[in-house]
């Protein structure tokens, strides 16, 4: 098992037959994000048409997991009762990914360090042998 | 414009406490209370009503509402696809587009909210355990598009309404160098009006800017006091024709014009959705519909007297100012620091009821109330001769707005 940031009782995604297969590829720890293979245009959350060309054709691309942080929140109450508090949520801009970004938590850092602007790599936290969750640590050195 | 368009002519409520605060009647009980007020409000009766019309997350639906109160029938029973109060100016809209269109000659707009009566808005925990099943954590079905979208959230402890909209905050602060004290003049002047309406449940705990500074952080930018309050509470709207509206009880308001919507690409906004475009993350959402509404509506922000703003959360209160135009994007932090918003002397008297951060949290319907009352003369802060109010509805989700005019 990967390092643990969060306990078992955090909310687990909810998904349906169009989002799926991100988690399903999270769970082998790959970060991907939908392609459409009309036009190119990559999106985020996953959807079953391009909005930009409409076509239903699309792939999945794997994304490397580097970023910077975009915006964020420091939050000071709990979601689960057994987790560490004050926890971070940052939306991560997404390198390489046709300009996407992603919510997710930066873990392993003081709430004093995190700015906008922070570069984050991806650490993946597996839940449970058929959960894993994509978060962002930063990037150092 | 010559033609005459749909007009106010009811407002009512109940009694407004902290959540949970209600338990000796129901939620809809409450809902009847708040719409029997209302058409008394406007010397109507009961039997002149035949439409009800409501707005996301009502428990509240209207085809028992309507058998409970007597209605001879119910021509128009509606509801808006917006997110909670996203969507209370776009249930007016949809009544006056009702009346004028001859679906139904008088409806009420409702919300009633006991929150305490069933679960807490934003309860994560709660709402974990209910969709979390026993054993390792695995991924769950979603049952609903909201809920597969917030898959995309949820994982991250992102429930909490005052976590998902510090994150367009957080970014206005770093584009524009917006402070929390900045943030803090809003929930200081909205205070200062609530002390003298004597519905505002925070009427009588006045409070200074080192008091919101002092206060507890809940989800970094937002301190306790940037976060609007969680009440019970029911109140109701009365639209109908503008011949209907002629000779009844209370001056007539007219509905200017109202226009709900969202930017191309917005989903449910930031809660659940990273990548809204670069140009309107760090906005309400709402530039493009106000362009929309201040040209139907015939006038523009410089005319309004008095504002009602949707007030969830202090930094989406800065980030509406600057898309309807009252500043510059950007301006939004020093216009509100300028005293702007407050009773009697500021350019742009706002929230003079106390907003959700001082009255009550009922999804903003009571926005629409006070927005009545203001141009009635009613309200307990009053703006001499006001004859143009711009009423909101919450932003960083899709949203709706109204202009109301006096005739």
């Amino acid at each position: 098992m990967s390092e643990r940031f969060f306990p078992d009782s955090m909310p687990p995604p909810l998904a349906n037959t169009t989002t799926l297969p991100f988690w399903q590829a999270a769970a082998e720890h790959r970060l991907v994000v939908q392609r459409c293979t009309a036009c190119g245009h990559t999106r985020l959350p996953p959807a079953p048409v391009c909005s930009e060309c409409r076509s239903d054709q699309s792939a999945w691309q794997e994304v490397p997991g580097e970023g910077e942080v975009y915006t964020y929140t420091i939050v000071h109450r709990p979601i689960s009762p057994e987790q560490t508090l004050p926890f971070v949520i940052a939306v991560v801009a997404l390198e390489d990914s046709g300009g996407l970004r992603m919510i997710s938590n930066l873990v392993d850092v003081s709430p004093d360090d995190v700015s906008v602007g922070l570069p984050v790599k991806l650490v993946w936290e597996d839940m449970s042998d058929e959960l894993a969750i994509p978060r962002f640590r930063p990037r150092r050195g | 414009m010559s033609r005459s368009r749909p007009h106010i002519v009811g407002v009512g409520e109940s009694q407004y406490a902290r959540w949970g605060k209600i338990g000796d009647i129901s939620e809809h009980a409450l809902a009847c209370l708040a719409i029997q007020r209302a058409v008394a409000d406007a010397g109507l009766s009961m039997d002149d009503v035949d439409g009800l019309a409501s707005f996301a997350e009502d428990r509240n639906e209207a085809v028992f509402l309507a058998a409970e109160l007597g209605l001879p029938a119910l021509r128009f029973g509606n509801m808006v696809w917006m997110p909670g109060g996203g969507g209370g100016c776009a249930a007016i809209g949809n009544a006056a587009m009702a009346v004028e269109t001859g679906q139904a000659e008088a409806v009420v707009v409702y919300r009633s909210l006991c929150q305490g009566q069933f679960f807490r808005f934003g309860a994560g925990g709660s709402h974990a355990a209910s969709v979390a099943k026993p054993g390792p954590p695995t991924v769950q079905q979603a049952s609903s598009l909201m809920l597969a979208s917030m898959g995309f959230s949820m994982p991250y402890g992102l429930l909490m309404a005052a976590a998902a909209y510090a994150l367009p905050t957080r970014r206005h602060m770093h584009l524009y160098g917006t402070t929390s004290e900045q943030l803090g003049h809003i929930a200081v002047t909205f205070r200062e009006h609530a002390s003298r309406n004597p519905r505002a449940v925070m009427g009588g705990r006045p409070m200074t800017l080192d008091d919101h500074q002092n206060s507890p952080m809940i989800a970094d930018p937002h301190r306790l006091f940037d976060c609007c309050l969680e009440s019970d509470g029911a109140c109701a709207v009365v639209v109908t024709t503008a011949e209907r509206a002629r000779d009844l009880a209370k001056p007539r308001v007219e509905i200017l014009a109202s226009e709900q919507g969202a930017p191309k690409g917005y989903a449910f906004g930031p809660f659940t959705n990273a990548n809204i475009a670069d140009e309107i993350y760090a906005t309400g959402g709402c530039g493009e519909m106000a362009c929309r509404l201040w040209g139907k509506a015939g006038v523009g922000p410089k005319d309004v007297d008095v504002a009602q703003i949707y007030d969830h959360f202090t930094g989406c209160v800065v980030m509406q100012l600057e898309d309807y135009g009252f500043c510059e994007r950007g301006e939004g932090g020093p216009f509100v620091a300028s005293g702007a918003l407050a009773w009697k002397d500021g350019s742009l008297p706002t929230n003079t009821h106390g907003g959700s951060l001082s009255e009550a949290y009922i999804h903003g319907l009571n926005h629409v109330v006070e927005g009545v009352r203001s141009l009635r003369g009613e309200s307990t802060s009053p703006v001499d001769g006001a004859e143009v109010c711009l009423v909101t509805s919450g932003a960083c989700v899709p949203s709706s707005a109204v202009v109301l005019g006096r005739p």
